[in-house]
């Protein structure tokens, strides 16, 4: 399969002054942003649901660096699947919602974990705070809504869903997402390299622990 | 060193940020008003990217146990050394055994204090800035912390900027905006009441992000608004409503729309901005932006 140089930047936006906004088709997301790190000038590269966030140092002139990242960036076919690196993550599932999202989703408590334990995760994006990673890939039969209200605290390590998606809480921190179980592996840690277990692009299995 | 008799009402240390590490989830931080930040360090013959220490409204007492040249910037605050008055954007010389007194800032939000050698604390993936949204980097103050200062270069006492580029960083004019990426989420009424009218500073803001009280920013029916990456400067409106604007400690992705995004050579006004502070916004274009841009930097090297 060839592709066309270039043809992956079609949606270019600024975004203030420091920083340009590429629409880009979900599978294509992490090899444009490993291509898009190496080209001067970029401070930070930050996928989105379907964009990529391309940071610059203040003072670059927007047009110039779009028009280096067309003429440079070459991202191939662009599926990011090809390249993903399969994280197992142990899970406990002791989660404290376990029982509201069987209540929710008219299964029972073994079914949930099952459900959990089958789906075949990919990390979309990063954000909240470090190391924080939201998973697609939770089968339709968990979809369940947030917490009306969120709660203050919610335990590092804290495997939980809510709409479409998975995260595990890297740290202790307030969370809407209903926790069905627990995890002891470290997801942030800014002694190690890299500091964070999860990235963009990864694919994630559970195993019940 | 300097020991910290007395930390003030928030006062960390900052530099210009961590790069390089969004993609993982880790904010930008660094100062929030970063123009202050480099002319402190300036006037004390730092390289721009040492760490200083930011303040919050009410500044910290510091016992010197080395000699030392200091310069405070940002918001204009009383200084005092062993009771003396000092200058404000001006460097003066500390002693060994000295306290340094920063008070109540009369305007604006946040002080700079630059020590000549810098805040020697270990940084942290690349930065000393401390991100108060994940905790990462040195802690803030608190009573009778230490913190080593770094090796000094050439300083002289009295050196000193003009008034006007200390006061430029003041919310005292409209803050120039460009327009946002999901304008489309928006009607056209909400996109004018957001350059036509006053909005005030709610008490709610910290460095993740200055939440503002002023005429409603509606969203059009049924929109779908996609996470993307965030910078700072980004007015986001949440279905309230009420725009935050980013600021240094934002969440590195967002979903809520951004209907424009402050330049960044104001993005110091809106550190500076207190709650209760009237702001005004005023559309640019991208080039405006970029001129605005190259205009600081060409004020800020002539130092």
């Amino acid at each position: 399969m060839t592709t066309e140089r270039g043809d992956q930047l079609a949606g270019v936006r600024a975004i203030g002054d420091a920083a340009l906004l590429i629409d880009v088709r979900p599978a294509a997301r992490h090899a444009l942003a490993d291509a898009i790190r190496r080209v001067d000038g970029v401070t930070d590269v930050v996928p989105g649901e379907s964009t990529v966030l391309v940071r610059l140092r203040p003072g670059r002139d927007l047009a110039a660096v779009e028009a280096t990242l067309r003429a440079d960036v070459d991202i191939g076919d662009g599926n990011d699947d090809v390249l993903a690196e399969l994280v197992e993550i142990r899970v406990r599932y002791d989660g404290v919602d376990l029982d509201d999202v069987a209540r929710a989703t008219k299964l029972s408590r073994n079914e949930v974990v099952a459900e959990h334990l089958r789906g075949e995760y990919v990390v979309a994006f990063m954000g909240f705070v470090p190391g924080f990673a939201y998973l697609d890939g939770l089968p339709a039969s968990l979809q369940v809504p947030r917490l009306a209200t969120p709660r203050v605290r919610v335990d590092a390590g804290s495997v939980a869903i809510a709409g479409s998606r998975c995260c595990i809480y890297p740290n202790a921190t307030p969370g809407g997402w209903r926790v069905v179980g627990h995890t002891r592996e470290t997801l942030f840690d800014p002694s190690r390299t890299p500091p964070a277990r999860l990235a963009c692009g990864m694919r994630v299995r559970f195993v019940e622990a | 060193m300097i020991v910290v008799e007395r930390p003030g009402l928030r006062t960390t240390v900052q530099d210009l940020g961590r790069f390089g590490y969004a993609h993982l989830g880790v904010p930008r931080s660094g100062a929030a008003d970063s123009f202050s930040m480099r002319l402190a360090n300036a006037l004390v013959g730092n390289p721009f990217n040492h760490a200083v220490l930011e303040t919050t409204l009410a500044g910290p007492a510091l016992r010197f146990r080395a000699d030392a040249v200091v310069a405070v910037t940002g918001a204009p605050a009383p200084i005092a050394v062993d009771g003396e008055p000092r200058g404000f954007g001006r460097s003066f010389a500390v002693a060994a055994g000295q306290l340094l007194e920063i008070g109540r800032a009369a305007a604006g939000l946040r002080s700079y204090a630059a020590v000549a050698g810098g805040v020697d604390v270990p940084p942290v993936l690349g930065s000393r800035s401390f991100d108060t949204l994940s905790n990462l980097g040195p802690p803030p103050l608190a009573r009778d912390m230490a913190l080593p200062i770094g090796a000094a270069g050439l300083a002289t006492p009295g050196l000193s900027a003009s008034d006007a580029i200390v006061a430029s960083v003041l919310p005292a004019r409209p803050v120039r905006i460009v327009r946002g990426p999901a304008l489309e989420c928006f009607s056209d009424e909400a996109w004018h009441a957001l350059r036509t009218g006053a909005f005030s500073v709610s008490p709610r803001s910290d460095r993740v992000g200055v939440s503002l009280r002023g005429p409603s920013i509606e969203w059009r029916r049924d929109q779908k608004s996609m996470t993307i990456g965030m910078v700072p400067g980004a007015i986001q409106v949440p279905p309230d409503g009420n725009p935050v604007v980013l600021l240094a400690d934002h969440a590195v992705t967002g979903g809520y729309p951004v209907v424009a995004v402050v330049i960044s050579a104001d993005l110091p006004l809106i550190a500076q901005a207190r709650p209760g502070t009237s702001l005004r916004f005023a559309e640019v274009t991208t080039g405006e932006a970029a001129a605005a841009w190259a205009d600081a930097e060409a004020l800020y090297s002539r130092i």
